[in-house]
């Protein structure tokens, strides 16, 4: 199969989504030249440096027959126009009683890791999740990514998409024909039976890599990427966990109530899952700052391969009493 | 281009039904039948009724928290207006929504919004949709003289005025965000000339005379069908009601002022005027005014004999499916 980037895949989706659906309307604050040349300048808009109405247009375009994405590049920016985010686009669908379809998908980029400092770097869908009314999506690969936001493109509902800017040159097999993913159904990135770990967005590769080191010491990684934390496929998730009867859960975002403890209440408060766990559930996440901007700094305060390889050995090492 | 006399009647019909209307609302309200958060629109009912009066069905408009009027000018059902203020599952929004956030997408109206100038950017939506449309539609958006305080409004404003929407911004100045006065909140004297600063027309008008709305709005609405962009309408009123229904009032507005303005009633005046006119009899008026309380007591019978949603309705259109 062909392998594209991260990027081009998530470009890949809007185009062709673009072209089966002409009642569509994009809009950002740069010019995406390839969007405007093939869809023109009503269609691919650009907005002032404006987010609160970008956000908010989107709504008011989408109930008005229009299904539309917006892209708002970093999440930090996304944080301007969080009453459009937060009270209306999450709220509207429910406080008007379901009477209109509000199909949105907004992307921005989540993550750290270039020195970009604390106000360009964040992973703050926990704070999403925590308002009912958003779907949200976490590709961690081009082939998600693609398949995420078709079905994004399909759906009727406000979608947000994080994409991690470190992924972005990432490679993979992505097929030629159409496909979609549905969401609400994680995707066990690896087969293991000694140790769930549920990796999110770009901590999925780490993870990855930290299992294959591992499986040569005959440890054996289970490694779940939930793909959409709303949906979040909780089935397969327990499922694992009743397996393994272990649970790491890695993040890059800050701990303090963060996706990573959802995912650990999930299987703690599910007594069948529960009365399997042979060791106590880790996360390893963000710590709880600011991203800091010199490198080692920054490096220091999110999960790395040795992090997360010191946590799978504490839950595997776990004996009781 | 003078109103034709079934216009006039017309203008004063849709103002009487929404004063009979929020007159009961308000008595409901203390006779303890409605919760909440009611913002009555009385005193102001010239502005919705004169603007929308130049609206299609196929137009669309954005309310704020004082949305009843904009409501009934629009076209809304009062029946399902006063299931809904009583929370009944009948209602606009089978009761998630309640006063504040009434909407009607079936008649264009998108709904009213709680959140100070959030109705702006969406506004901006509803316009971009009919600009895509390319059937000469419109789009209005109403808001009052605290709104323009917010940033959403800036935005909104400017990227109307750069995008040549077909929207008209109203704002209704009844002179106070809650109690806190307008000449005080506004850097410049007056606030339509913040239109000049997005190459905008704006004007004011008397927002207690209907005609005079009306007019105005009808060439800011022939200028935005022809596709020669937004304008900007400030219509000065006053609310004769706190700024919402409660038992304790906190209205701190001078007494003589609000007696001053009562002189000035928008229906009243109205009323004198197809008198003078020999537009209407007394008899028409009475006849009219009946029939007015005739529906509206429909409307509360509706709302008092519909169900309540039961509990777990609660859990119902967060997405749609
Ligand atoms: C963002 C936001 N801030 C504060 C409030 C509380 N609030 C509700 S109405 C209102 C005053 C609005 O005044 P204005 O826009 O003039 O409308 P009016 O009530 O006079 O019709 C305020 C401050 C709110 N709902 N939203
Ligand atoms: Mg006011």
């Amino acid at each position: 199969m062909r392998e594209i980037t991260y990027r081009q895949a998530g470009n890949e989706a809007i185009i062709e989504e673009f072209r089966r659906n002409k009642k569509t309307v994009h809009m950002s604050a740069d010019l995406p030249a390839d969007l405007r040349q093939e869809f023109g300048e009503a269609r691919i808009r650009v907005t002032p440096v404006s987010e609160s109405a970008m956000v908010g247009a989107a709504i008011g375009l989408a109930g008005s027959g229009y299904r539309t994405v917006a892209n708002i590049r970093m999440a930090t920016f996304g944080f301007v126009a969080m009453d459009q985010f937060m009270n209306q686009a999450a709220k509207i669908t429910y406080m008007f009683g379901g009477q209109a379809r509000f199909p949105i998908l907004y992307r921005m980029t989540n993550g750290l890791g270039s020195s970009a400092a604390a106000q360009h770097s964040i992973n703050p869908y926990s704070m999403f999740m925590n308002v009912p009314g958003l779907k949200i999506l976490l590709p961690s690969t081009p082939y998600d990514v693609k398949g995420l936001l078709k079905t994004a493109l399909r759906d009727d509902n406000p979608v947000i998409s994080f994409e991690h800017m470190g992924l972005g040159g990432v490679k993979g097999a992505v097929p030629e024909e159409d496909y979609t993913i549905p969401f609400g159904q994680a995707d066990i990135k690896r087969k293991g039976t000694d140790v769930t770990v549920v990796a999110l967005s770009k901590m999925v590769h780490d993870v990855l890599a930290v299992a294959e080191e591992l499986s040569k010491e005959g440890i054996s990684v289970e490694v779940i990427d939930p793909r959409t934390l709303v949906p979040l496929d909780r089935e397969t998730i327990r499922k694992s966990v009743a397996k393994t009867g272990r649970l790491v859960a890695v993040d890059e975002a800050c701990q303090t109530c963060g996706a990573a403890a959802e995912i650990l209440s999930l299987v703690v408060e599910d007594t069948k899952t529960f009365e399997r766990l042979r060791a106590p559930t880790k996360r390893v996440c963000g710590l709880d700052v600011p991203v800091p901007f010199s490198p080692l700094m920054e490096q220091y305060v999110v999960p790395d391969r040795e992090k997360i390889t010191a946590a799978i050995r504490e839950v595997m090492a776990y004996q009781g009493k | 281009m003078p109103l034709e006399n079934k216009e006039l009647v017309n203008l004063y019909r849709t103002m009487l039904t929404i004063r009979r209307f929020e007159e009961r609302v308000s008595k409901e309200f203390f006779d303890g039948n409605v919760r909440g958060y009611v913002h009555l629109y009385i005193g102001e009912e010239a502005i919705a009724t004169g603007v929308c009066a130049n609206l299609l069905l196929t137009d669309r408009i954005v309310s704020h928290h004082r949305g009843h009027g904009h409501c009934i000018a629009k076209g809304a059902d009062i029946r399902l207006m006063m299931a809904e203020i009583f929370g009944k599952k009948t209602g606009y929004c089978k009761g998630k929504g309640g006063s504040m956030h009434i909407a009607d997408f079936g008649v264009g109206m998108l709904g009213a919004n709680g959140i100070v100038g959030a109705g702006l950017p969406i506004a901006c939506g509803a316009a971009t949709a009919a600009q895509l449309e390319g059937k000469n539609g419109v789009a209005a958006v109403f808001f009052g003289d605290g709104g323009v305080h917010e940033g959403e409004f800036h935005e909104a404003m400017n990227l109307a005025s750069i995008w040549k929407l077909p929207l008209i911004f109203v704002c209704e100045n009844n002179f106070y965000a809650v109690n806190t006065p307008s000449k005080y909140a506004i850097a410049i004297d007056e606030i339509y000339k913040r239109a000049a600063a997005y190459s905008m027309p704006g004007m004011v008008v008397d927002g207690n005379d209907v005609v005079a709305v009306h007019q105005a709005a009808r060439e800011m609405v022939k200028q935005a069908r022809e596709g020669g962009g937004p304008s900007f309408l400030e219509a000065r009123t006053y609310r004769w009601h706190g700024h919402f229904e409660s038992r304790m009032s906190t209205d701190s507005r001078p007494p003589e002022e609000l007696a001053a303005w009562k002189k000035k009633c928008p229906v009243e005046a109205m009323e004198r005027k197809l008198l003078a006119a020999g537009v209407l009899t007394e008899a028409q008026l009475k006849e009219m005014n009946s029939q007015i309380l005739g529906r509206i007591e429909e409307a509360v019978k509706f709302a008092k004999d519909s169900p309540f949603p039961a509990p777990e309705d609660a859990l119902e259109d967060v997405y749609s499916t």
